[in-house]
């Protein structure tokens, strides 16, 4: 599946990412990205791919240009930089790479002379998975108070609701000034993705709860459920087997609109100094350098990882709508 | 004299039309002291229309503190003596001369005679007196006054005729005449009321009506729309001509839109709706300068300004808080050595490459080479060199463990953060490049950037910090406006806050050099005392100096007499003798 292939990167970045992410080659600041070739200038065809090699362009300080002389071949599974797989054991082994000293860069550099591409597998780590898991933590709690707002309403809804009104209200960004203060001034990096979620999952609740409230509140009106009802189910039972059912659609929107939502928080987060900080990548900072307008006019393949997320994203809908489908075709 | 001749043959034209209006006209207009500048002739009419980053506050003078209202002040106003932003010495403005006193606490200025405000109102000594006693009063909260506060006392002003002030220092001030400058000559006709019903801090601001406001300079209020623009028009009254005797500025009007960020105004200024684009990065420099001839403007670049940036260890006594695990780092940070390591470790020219894209300087002390008159030439460049510093850390009981990380002679491995400030893109980009030439030293570096507000406060009010970059920018060039830096009671010795006497000898003879300079009237004596401070600030480190970036301008092609310069204001310093083709 479509997502499948786009995860295993993601969580293997180490594998298949050539260099480690923060590793600045300062000779090649933005840099294009290295085309792969299998036919060459002369037109002679080589089995094994090869990118050209790059030089200074002559004509703008700064800039540079394909040196068609220099013919790199590509190498599969090469040993280069260590990491550690999945987090926990040491490796070396890519997935390709080119001999030292040249430079393989699929995505072009960034500013330091960074790869793209190593970037954007590693910064997928932790954007993702804070996305996800934000996205479930705060459509838990808005399922969670949504649905006993709904389900009960009265004074129950009223008191929830004028609550989440209340926390929409909140100015958040003073509330986070005041929480990184609190906070001594070097965070741990899984403190910071820790803080990152609860911080993005916990002030987003109020808006999922609302629109699961409305939800609950026709479906609680279904005859079926008014039936239910009359033959003495609990409310437990009731929520649990033909109320929330219905929610599951509204949910899975959400979520797919959440997710790419809670990737761009991480940016205004990380201006705050409650994000993951340089030199660790995120889409979230890789997107933000695409604000500025030299980078728009000058270095289009700033936009590749913007380019890739949208497949991504809209993976995550067609899933959204796949298991949607799934759950209706499967009798309540 | 080109002057007087146009002015007689204007009275000869009214010679013509009446007796009468003959001898009015040349009587008033003959005993006028203009001021003729030497720039290139230009030709009358066109509008500037220029870009601010900010809405401005105020265009009151007295209470005036941010960057756009100062811009648009600056061009309303005049003071008596000004400093020429490009060859950064004084020369005369309102004042037509001066002198100094033998002892240099007295100066006697010599105002110009028969000029007049915006509003045809005539200016003379009573106007200087009553706008200084405005700047002077505690009671008007103006942030200025303390550049007129000498030795702890204020400056004093005197009446000695109509078109003669005297003003008395306190003690022997160096280069006195710079004071003037930023001081603009408030109208007594029109803000004397308030100032007397304590209200001064009110008059002015900017939607205060045209016809309530009048000033000294090129240009008068015109229009403010609020969030939009703020137009001027050219002031009659003028008191500078060309050497033709035409009357300046040349353009009739000037209109400053707000225009809230760079790469906008950047899209302004290639959409042609300014005229004039001042200060951008370096990386919108090489965007623009590839469509500068299609699109008919040029930039400039022109070399480094005053903002020198640095980075720098926390040094406070953190006795009276509580903060164990930064005062035991302090321990490396104390050591010379250690200093020395890091600042050899630093790629500036790295710095200058990928973050300025070669339009910066690399710095070894806080002068600028943009301060032509103050830098110290016979510095040596600053070292870099990895393996220098390994030497010096060595040398200072470090050691490295065999994965390459770095402990100091008790085992304890070297980490620390550098604290950065969100708002500043490039002092973040510095902190990234250095944090990489340290870790390759085998220093566990972190970055972190925090918004603005919560920087200052932790640098100084809390302390709260391992190590920072941050960068300093003075209006004026002389070592004058960095006392408060250098001194070590000064306000911003940031590296260490509030010492009740110096904690190192060098901070003692720092203390000595900047007092001395501050007393010495003669510049060679005053130079020689001013290298030698940035000799201390090279060779000891407190502030580690990296980068000055250039000040970077545009114009559009048919802006005459576009001289920018590399002093604040940048591009409006000589608005009056600019002209449009």
């Amino acid at each position: 599946m479509l997502l499948a292939g786009l995860h295993v990167p993601i969580l293997l970045a180490g594998f298949f990412a050539p260099y480690s992410f923060s590793e600045q080659n300062r000779d090649r600041p933005f840099a294009p990205p290295s085309r792969i070739h299998f036919v060459d200038a002369n037109g002679v065809f080589h089995a094994r791919p090869f990118v050209y090699g790059l030089k200074d362009d002559p004509n703008t300080i700064g800039a540079f240009v394909v040196d068609m002389q220099r013919t790199i071949p590509l190498h599969f599974f090469v040993r280069g930089s260590s990491y550690r797989l999945v987090g926990l054991f040491p490796a070396r082994m890519h997935l390709f790479g080119v001999s030292e000293p040249e430079r393989i860069y699929l995505m072009g550099t960034d500013g330091y002379g960074r790869d793209q591409f190593s970037r954007f597998v590693y910064g997928g780590q932790i954007s993702l998975a804070a996305g996800i898991v934000a996205a479930a933590i705060s459509l838990l709690f808005g399922a969670l108070i949504g649905g006993i707002s709904g389900f009960y309403g009265g004074g129950v809804d009223n008191l929830v609701m004028r609550g989440g009104d209340l926390f929409l209200a909140l100015p958040w960004l003073y509330l986070l000034f005041a929480v990184r203060a609190t906070l001594p001034l070097h965070v741990a990096q899984w403190q910071v993705f820790l803080l990152l979620v609860a911080v993005i999952g916990l002030i987003g609740w109020a808006r999922p709860a609302r629109l699961i409230r409305g939800v609950v509140l026709s479906a609680k009106e279904r005859d079926f459920v008014a039936a239910a009802r009359g033959f003495g189910a609990s409310d437990f039972y009731l929520l649990r087997r033909h109320v929330l059912p219905q929610t599951y659609g509204v949910v899975f929107t959400q979520m797919t609109l959440l997710i790419p939502q809670y990737v761009l928080a991480e940016v205004t987060l990380t201006f705050l100094g409650l994000g993951v900080g340089e030199p660790m990548p995120s889409w979230g900072s890789l997107l933000a350098s695409l604000q500025q307008y030299y980078v728009l006019s000058s270095y289009w393949w700033m936009f590749l990882p913007a380019v890739l997320l949208i497949p991504l994203f809209l993976a995550y809908f067609w899933t959204a709508d796949a298991l949607q489908e799934h759950l209706k075709s499967v009798p309540l | 004299m080109g002057a007087t001749g146009q002015y007689l043959s204007i009275a000869c034209v009214f010679a013509a039309l009446g007796a009468l209006s003959v001898t009015a006209a040349s009587r008033s207009r003959g005993a006028e002291d203009v001021l003729v500048t030497n720039d290139l002739l230009g030709h009358r009419g066109g509008t500037i229309t220029i870009a601010l980053r900010s809405e401005p506050k105020t265009i009151n003078p007295v209470l005036a503190t941010d960057t756009s209202s100062l811009g648009v002040i600056y061009c309303m106003g005049a003071d008596l003596i000004h400093i020429n932003r490009e060859t950064q010495r004084t020369e005369p403005a309102l004042a037509k001369s001066w002198n100094m006193s033998h002892d240099g606490r007295t100066y006697t200025l010599q105002l110009r005679r028969g000029i007049r405000f915006s509003d045809g109102q005539p200016f003379d000594a009573d106007d200087v007196i009553f706008s200084f006693k405005v700047y002077l009063d505690e009671d008007t909260h103006s942030p200025q006054r303390d550049l007129l506060v000498v030795g702890g006392k204020p400056i004093s002003v005197e009446k000695v005729d109509d078109y003669t002030v005297r003003f008395g220092l306190p003690q022997p001030y160096a280069a006195a005449e710079r004071l003037f400058d930023g001081f603009p000559i408030l109208p007594k006709h029109l803000l004397e009321a308030s100032y007397k019903s304590g209200s001064i801090t009110q008059a002015w601001s900017v939607s205060t009506p045209p016809g309530q406001f009048a000033g000294l300079g090129p240009f008068r209020l015109k229009e403010y729309v609020p969030g939009e623009r703020i137009v001027l028009e050219r002031n009659p009254y003028y008191w500078k001509r060309d050497s033709a005797g035409n009357q300046l500025p040349y353009v009739d009007g000037l209109t400053f839109l707000f225009v809230p960020s760079e790469d906008a105004q950047v899209i302004r200024f290639l959409s042609g709706e300014t005229d004039i684009l001042s200060r951008f990065s370096a990386e919108n420099f090489a965007a623009l300068e590839r469509q500068q001839s299609a699109k008919g403007y040029r930039t400039y670049d022109l070399g480094p300004g005053l903002e020198y940036n640095f980075l720098f260890f926390n040094l406070n006594d953190l006795s009276s808080v509580n903060l164990p695990e930064i005062a035991k780092k302090q321990v490396w940070f104390r050591d010379l050595r250690f200093r020395e390591a890091v600042s050899a470790a630093i790629d500036r020219d790295a710095i200058v490459r990928l973050i300025f894209q070669g339009r910066a300087a690399p710095l070894t002390s806080q002068v600028t080479p943009g301060n032509k008159l103050w830098v110290d030439s016979a510095l040596p460049p600053a070292l870099h060199s990895p393996d220098r510093a390994r030497e010096l850390l060595k040398s200072a009981g470090f050691s490295w463990k065999s994965d390459g990380s770095l402990v100091d002679q008790r085992g304890n491995a070297v980490e620390f953060s550098i604290l950065t400030s969100s708002s500043n893109a490039q002092r973040a980009k510095m902190a990234t490049i250095i944090q990489d030439d340290l870790n390759k030293l085998g220093m566990n570096v972190h970055v972190v950037s925090l918004d603005f507000g919560a920087t200052v406060d932790r640098l100084l009010n809390t302390f709260d910090y391992e190590a920072a970059i941050s960068g300093l920018a003075d209006g004026d060039a002389d070592p004058n406006t960095e006392m408060n830096v250098w001194l070590s009671t000064g306000g911003m010795h940031i590296w260490h806050i509030n010492e009740s006497h110096p904690a190192t000898p060098w901070e003692t003879e720092l203390d000595r050099l900047m007092n001395e300079q501050l007393v010495t009237l003669n510049y060679a004596k005053r130079k020689q005392l001013y290298d030698r401070v940035q000799q201390i600030v090279a060779q000891q480190l407190p502030m580690i100096c990296l980068v000055s970036p250039d000040i970077l301008v545009g114009a559009k092609d048919r802006v005459g007499n576009f001289h920018p310069a590399n002093l604040d204001p940048y591009v409006l310093w000589n608005i009056d003798s600019i002209y449009v083709n």
